[in-house]
């Protein structure tokens, strides 16, 4: 029966094949849109670091002056080096690791290679074991290297390819900042996304390739990016005990129980900051893992929601047209359809056979949109956003893709197909 | 033209009705929000910088290592863009208008003061930063030669700031309803800067501190070196950029070749950096309203053509009995004028709700009221264009028809 549906529905679209291109069209840009926008949102707020973001921790302590202190206010966004460098120490954490963003000018050792600056990351040695970063050659620095100021370096991928021309490059030198510093290990390509660790340079599109230990970078002054607050003037805001926020500091805690030992943990050591007259301000500390720190700074950008919505609304009007005409078409074949009653067929029978119609439209206007969606895509790719290189549509979108188009589709032709097969027969054969 | 036999017809065509009825109100609703939203992006685009924008060039660039001479390189490096022909001046500057990198400070009229006023961008340059970017002076004067301390001996607290000038917004929120001359500035350190001009306005770099913050900004007499702005703004002659632009590498070189010059831009393109996310959402926007609209007339002609034809009985009946061709036309043309005024009823509700919403979330402003009985107009168009066609065609069905069995 299927077969002849199939038949019947091909037959009438071919009859006005101007409205059969504009209903397959408009399911087509609507799902396209939808699709675009819906794949850039899932890339947006994807878990950067999965399996693990639920066990690293941001905090955020407040070692403030009181006046101006209000009950229940967010902690300071960043961490002083004073306290960063006091936590990393006391290891009451599983790993902690405290860092800054930065820049650095290599100079190649490659003939006819100018020198560059690249974007940096100053850390200390628990960064890479704690956030899982891929090695292809070598490793981490030490927390020897870290106390001893070593002047090693860890050079992601690319870096080591254009400075070099090859990852094999472990126990070589580069010059930074006309340092010659030792190269310990080299990163496979980790860009995580969103930048989760330290938002301040950016949530989207930060590619860091150099990595060194923030003892060595404070030792040679090496530059720092991100956002700095001072809440008093200091000769050296950059300096062990100047009252400025600079520095992220994470933790990594395996379970709720650890978790809420180190909130126990940093309690007591604001507690203690204050009696020694360090901290002013009753204890208040945050500990986010990685979503919750990353919803309460709202990555996603509002654009690309905003974006969303309108698609989604331009999806809605793009159905409610394919449905009017399609209802508008059944109606008029109810003449037709009053004979096929007339001669036997069930009211299930023509439903199904006008569904067929309009999921024939639905299945082919789905995967047109399927294909817009990839072209969207690429056009986001193209626009200026820190985000465009990540919109690229996985298996999962893949399959929300078909699924938004059979749903549509569905959506789409129920409502004709069941207002056309109410058609009663005797009414349609009298009239004519 | 009677209302009722059009209004009976429709109410025997409910469905497909209210659906027309429906999709000419959602277009109504996002097609009002879009272009409020477009007329947005472009009123932030427009957001004047108070520089002379058309004169300005800006190289960016970065030293390699520490460097104890910086202050001394930058003074050989300005003298040597300076002569370039067509530049008129040039200056080594923190930050730039729309350069995204800002400096800020909280400032107030007291010392120490936990809840300060306002907080200020912080322009801080080797060089007249009034006279190269064109700046204007509405009150006082600009700094004299010896009111410039380098930035280092401010930060060591060696030396103090004497003299600022703030914009009229600054002075008005820190001194309002008085004048602002000769008035202490709580910024760094301990002795406050006085007042000793005013400037209209120097727009700061970034958005950071919210839009509306935006005129806020001082300019103090600190000089800085080329690696710690980054910043080199040369104001030109207008016909001479690029020319310019392609001679700043080897002047640079010249005075020492060990550094990284990362931009050379007009200021033109630094504005258009600057807002290039507004400029592609605006135009996405746009693409889509024109898209809804495009699909929504569609839909009446589609829907228009296929009441003419299942009518075309009756409007050959209609004929005989002595109707006009253009009886027939103004009848399909007054139907959708009637569906496209419940539409746009409808829709007006459903643009202020998403306004509502979208006030709620995502923090855009109200919609106002004049972009209601714009998305009226347009769909009130729109319809009675689409309709044309279908309605023409049936008022040329002959009145033969009505003779003929079907």
């Amino acid at each position: 029966m299927i077969g002849y549906y199939l038949d019947l529905a091909r037959r009438s679209l071919r009859r006005n094949v101007a409205l059969t291109i504009l209903m397959i069209l408009a399911i087509a840009f609507g799902v396209g849109a939808s699709m675009t926008t819906l794949t850039v949102l899932h890339v947006l707020s994807a878990d950067p670091i999965p399996g693990k973001s639920d066990q690293l921790y941001y905090v955020q302590l407040d070692p403030r002056p009181v006046d101006g202190y209000k009950e229940g206010e967010e902690p300071l966004y960043q961490s002083t080096r004073q306290d960063a460098e006091t936590l990393v120490r006391a290891k009451q954490a599983e790993r902690q690791v405290l860092m800054t963003g930065g820049g650095a000018a290599i100079e190649s050792q490659q003939v006819g290679v100018d020198p560059f600056n690249v974007e940096a990351r100053w850390a200390s040695a628990d960064f890479f074991p704690m956030f899982d970063v891929p090695f292809v050659a070598g490793g981490p620095w030490t927390a020897e290297d870290d106390d001893a100021k070593a002047r090693v370096v860890v050079l992601a991928k690319p870096l080591a390819e254009k400075v070099f021309g090859t990852t094999d490059v472990v126990g070589r030198t580069i010059r930074v900042e006309s340092n010659e510093m030792r190269v310990v290990g080299v990163t496979d390509t980790w860009f995580p996304t969103p930048h989760f660790f330290d938002l301040n340079t950016g949530a989207y599109g930060v590619k860091e390739l150099l990595y060194a230990p923030f003892s060595t970078s404070r030792e040679l002054k090496f530059g720092r990016n991100g956002s700095m607050n001072c809440w008093n003037s200091h000769q050296d805001p950059e300096a062990l005990g100047a009252p400025c926020e600079w520095i992220q500091l994470w933790v990594e805690l395996s379970t709720e129980a650890k978790r809420a030992d180190y909130y126990e943990y940093l309690t007591a050591y604001s507690r203690a900051e204050k009696e020694a007259g360090r901290y002013h301000r009753p204890p208040n500390v945050r500990l986010r893992n990685v979503m919750e720190w990353l919803e309460h700074n709202q990555v996603v950008p509002n654009d690309a929601r905003l974006q969303m919505w309108i698609s989604l609304g331009f999806l809605l009007v793009c159905l409610i047209n394919t449905v009017g005409l399609l209802l508008t078409k059944f109606m008029r074949r109810s003449p037709e359809i009053g004979v096929r009653r007339a001669l036997g067929a069930s009211k299930k029978s023509i439903f199904t056979q006008l569904l067929v119609e309009a999921g024939m439209i639905g299945i082919v206007g789905g995967v047109l949109g399927l294909l817009l969606a990839w072209l969207g895509l690429w056009a986001v790719r193209h626009q200026p956003t820190p985000y465009a290189a990540l919109a690229e549509l996985d298996t999962q979108m893949l399959l929300a893709t078909f699924g938004l188009a059979v749903i549509t589709s569905l959506l789409a032709g129920v409502l004709p197909a069941w207002r056309g097969c109410q058609v009663t027969p005797a009414l349609q054969l009298k009239s004519h | 033209m009677h209302f009722m036999p059009i209004l009976s017809t429709l109410r025997r065509h409910r469905t497909a009705a209210a659906l027309i009825v429906l999709e000419i109100a959602l277009t109504c609703a996002i097609v009002c929000n879009a272009v409020f939203l477009i007329r947005d992006r472009l009123s932030r685009m427009d957001r004047p910088s108070g520089v002379a924008e058309n004169e300005l060039l800006r190289v960016q660039l970065t030293g390699i290592g520490e460097r104890a001479d910086a202050q001394a390189i930058t003074e050989q490096d300005l003298a040597a863009l300076r002569t370039i022909p067509g530049v008129k001046s040039a200056i080594s500057i923190n930050m730039i208008p729309f350069g995204g990198s800002s400096w800020n400070s909280s400032i107030s009229t007291k010392p120490d003061d936990r809840d300060a006023p306002v907080n200020a961008g912080m322009y801080m340059a080797t060089g007249d930063i009034v006279e190269t970017l064109g700046l204007k002076l509405v009150a006082g004067r600009n700094f004299n030669s010896d009111e410039y301390v380098p930035f280092d001996d401010v930060q060591s607290e060696t030396k103090g700031i004497a003299a600022v000038i703030v914009t009229s917004a600054t002075a008005e929120k820190l001194y309002p309803g008085q004048s602002p001359l000769g008035k202490p500035v709580y910024v760094m350190g301990s002795t406050p800067p006085v007042i000793v001009g005013v400037v209209d306005h120097i727009v700061r770099p970034n958005d950071a501190n919210g839009i509306d913050q935006r005129p806020y900004s001082m300019i103090l007499p600190v000089t800085v070196p080329f690696n710690m702005g980054g910043n080199y703004l040369l104001r030109v002659a207008p016909d001479r950029k690029q020319e310019i632009l392609a001679q700043v590498d080897a002047k640079l070189d010249g005075v020492d070749p060990r550094r990284i010059i990362l931009e050379r831009q007009t200021f033109a393109q630094v504005r258009a950096k600057y807002f290039e996310q507004d400029q592609a959402m605006a135009r996405l926007l746009l693409g889509v309203s024109i898209a809804l609209l495009v699909i929504t007339a569609l839909g009446v002609v589609g829907l228009a053509s296929f009441w003419v034809q299942q009518r075309t009985r009756q409007i050959g009946v209609r004929r005989a009995l002595g109707a006009t061709k253009r009886d027939i036309r103004r009848y399909f043309q007054l139907e959708n004028f009637i569906l496209a005024t419940m539409g746009i009823i409808v829709g007006m509700a459903l643009a202020y709700g998403v306004n509502m919403w979208l006030m709620d979330t995502y923090g855009v402003d109200r919609l106002s009221a004049m972009y209601l009985p714009i998305g009226a107009g347009l769909l009130w168009a729109l319809g009675q264009i689409a309709v044309l066609g279908p309605a023409v065609r049936a008022s040329s069905i002959p009145p033969a028809v009505a003779t003929r069995s079907v």
